[in-house]
């Protein structure tokens, strides 16, 4: 059963009682929060997703947004997260839970879904090639993905790219994007059918709301794709856009910098991370017009494609 | 006198129960293994029974997710080792290694499926800048700590602030003693260096013997506050003490050393709980023989209320209505055991009510 066919006033009950049962890409989840605007989020952005009884047995990561239980809830209400009992985070203002839901899952599959090198990366796809976008935030990484996944590529994630250490292959997470400040009226404008979340203000990342994944991405959830291209995302103002080749090595070690869990498995993932270099393209790119931006990329795929059935 | 939702000894007692296991029993091993810092070596005896096929297709992930960690850490470990015996070699003192680094150094059973990030080194204290130094030289720097905890570890403590590679992960804690100053009594550490043999085929690098690793895991076990992990290291002491019986004289000369160093009776508390959680097979006679320096029968039926609870998975499906209370005691006993009144005291004002006003540990959410 999809999320969206459960009653919105079933959905807060069950959150708020034995949790609700969610898979998002590979993995399960048990979802618990008594915070209504949380289960508010949860139906609007992931209502494509998988959802089952909450007596079904298993899941990989027992997440709860809660109160705390401290004083300071008479004096400003707080959300706090929990990972199968543990408060890994300062609580934030009960304004931010959601942030916080989304927050606490990236840092449950972070540290500790190894079986993947973890990137902190978005990561689309388009005819089974995979467009790694790394960059730190304020780069314009979650515009550019919004624009493509809204433009007809397919969202992997918005912020995990997970490698699975035994293939090489890139594996969905396709949640929502979050969308960052000035990104969030251009992401208006450029798609006014898209929905977004409410924003919430004030968050260690400025004004923060989420764009729903497109249903198809959420479909396909489950089927891999094959690292394309590596791209280092940058967005100037009235900056022109460009395309640039980039060096392997460079894109080895700048690349490096943004895994969550590379150091941690040594020559395995030396390996895995030389075969990915190997087999991507990599470029720097520079865009302002989000349009153009799309051309590119969409003309990245087209050569792809048209090599492809040369060869 | 065992919590009946407690899973994880349960299969080290009795593997093939898992045959019977529902999926809601796989969510709550998983997740109390996961607490307790044993899944990878829950898997490694899994795999050994033969059993391993039966964990459910979406539990595996977990399982094997943490044995390759403990096996790229072990790999680490070695390559630290190695370049710790270069730089100690120079100041002609011998690298004895304690704990998890220890097991992995010797090859030991109770090495499998042990995660570990830290290495213990025991050096004479008088000898313990020059240790210092020497790390600082090779790139190991101090992990930073608030002002009051900082003067607390040079004035009492048994070891140094850990030491953290710039350009790795794995900690470095360099001992003098194994427990610290202030405690009531202290074992000889010049005894337990003496002791303490060279590893085959790693050249250098010494490791103490059988009963005092043991002796000195119960040390540390029971004189924790916390014991986020006493369940590990109770399984750590089983695995030793099962490979330690193999020769011949061993229950006599464990006997023996606990009894020279006044640790029989935190001897006889480590044999009471492997029991209990791990079926360890320790002979009649040497339990009768340790009765001797059990605590009173009150007492030690509060042991095992507080133990028996402290030691099981740090996860909410383990607790009753004891568990809140046992925790308080552990807390207060590690504490007396430890420091004398005078200075404890003080110190439990400070960490009630200085210290959680001075810094907020917990990392960012980002």
């Amino acid at each position: 059963m999809k999320l969206l066919q459960l009653p919105s006033a079933e959905l807060r009950r069950q959150m708020a009682g034995a949790g609700v049962w969610l898979r998002t890409g590979p993995f399960s989840l048990k979802l618990k929060s008594r915070i209504p605007s949380v289960a508010e989020s949860l139906a609007k952005l992931y209502g494509q997703f998988e959802v089952r009884s909450v007596h079904e047995a298993f899941a990989d990561f027992h997440i709860a947004v809660n109160p705390p239980g401290n004083l300071r809830r008479w004096l400003l209400p707080q959300a706090e997260f929990s990972f199968d009992g543990l408060q890994p985070f300062d609580p934030l203002p009960r304004d931010q839970a959601f942030p916080m839901l989304e927050w606490g899952l990236n840092w449950c599959v972070s540290t500790q879904a190894h079986q993947y090198l973890v990137i902190h990366a978005a990561v689309v796809e388009k005819n089974g090639l995979a467009a790694i976008l790394p960059g730190p935030p304020g780069t314009g990484k979650s515009t550019l993905t919004a624009g493509l996944v809204l433009s007809g590529w397919r969202l992997l994630s918005d912020e995990l790219t997970l490698i699975e250490l035994k293939t090489g292959s890139i594996h969905p997470l396709p949640r929502p994007i979050s969308l960052k400040n000035e990104s969030i009226p251009l992401m208006r404008s450029f798609s006014p059918d898209a929905y977004l979340n409410r924003a919430s203000h004030d968050t260690a990342k400025g004004t923060v709301a989420y764009l729903r994944p497109p249903k198809e991405s959420v479909r396909r959830q489950h089927e891999p794709a094959q690292p394309g291209w590596i791209v280092f995302p940058k967005w100037v103002a009235d900056g022109e856009t460009e395309l640039l080749p980039r060096s392997k090595q460079q894109t080895f070690q700048s690349l490096s910098q943004h895994a969550f869990n590379y150091t941690q498995f040594g020559v395995e993932a030396f390996r895995v991370w030389s075969g990915l270099i190997q087999q991507a393209d990599c470029y720097d790119f520079q865009y302002s017009r989000l349009q153009e931006a799309v051309t590119v990329f969409d003309h990245l795929a087209e050569s792809a494609a048209a090599g492809e059935a040369r060869n | 006198m065992r919590a009946p939702t407690e899973l994880v000894s349960l299969v080290f007692r009795n593997p093939d129960a898992i045959r019977r296991f529902s999926l809601g029993d796989w969510d709550r091993l998983v997740r109390q293994a996961r607490q307790a810092d044993l899944l990878a070596r829950l898997h490694i005896l899994l795999r050994q029974g033969g059993l391993d096929g039966e964990i459910p297709a979406v539990a595996r992930w977990h399982f094997e997710v943490a044995t390759a960690l403990a096996e790229c850490q072990a790999t680490e470990i070695q390559m630290e080792l190695r370049q710790l015996r270069t730089m100690l070699e120079g100041l002609c003192i011998p690298l004895v290694v304690l704990k998890g680094a220890a097991y992995v150094a010797a090859g030991l059973i109770a090495a499998r499926g042990r995660h570990i990030d830290e290495i213990d080194l025991l050096v004479p204290r008088e000898r313990l800048n020059e240790v210092e130094s020497a790390l600082k030289l090779a790139d190991w720097h101090s992990v930073e700590l608030p002002e009051y905890d900082q003067q607390y570890v040079h004035r009492w403590r048994h070891d140094a602030p850990s030491q953290q590679n710039l350009r790795r992960a794995t900690l470095i804690n360099v001992h003098h003693a194994i427990l610290p100053d202030t405690a009531g009594f202290r074992p000889d550490t010049a005894k337990l260096r003496r002791s303490a043999a060279e590893v085959t085929g790693f050249a250098g690098l010494f490791v103490p013997s059988p009963e005092d690793r043991i002796l000195h895991t119960s040390t540390l076990l029971f004189h924790d506050d916390e014991l986020p992990r006493g369940l590990r290291d109770l399984s750590d002491l089983d695995l030793q003490l099962r490979q330690a019986a193999t020769e011949a004289d061993f229950w006599p000369r464990l006997l023996a050393r606990a009894e020279e160093f006044e640790l029989s009776r935190l001897l006889f508390y480590a044999l009471r709980y492997t029991r209990h959680f791990f079926d360890t097979p320790v002979p009649d006679e040497v339990y009768d023989l340790l009765e001797t320096a059990a605590p009173s029968r009150a007492s030690l039926r509060l042991m095992d209320v507080i133990y028996i609870r402290m030691l099981a998975p740090n996860h909410h499906s383990c607790n009753d209505a004891l568990t809140p209370l046992a925790r308080h005691a552990t807390y207060l006993r590690a504490h007396w055991l430890r420091m004398p009144a005078h200075l404890l005291l003080p110190h439990l004002f400070h960490k009630a009510f200085i210290s959680p006003f001075q810094d907020s540990s917990p990392a960012k959410a980002s």
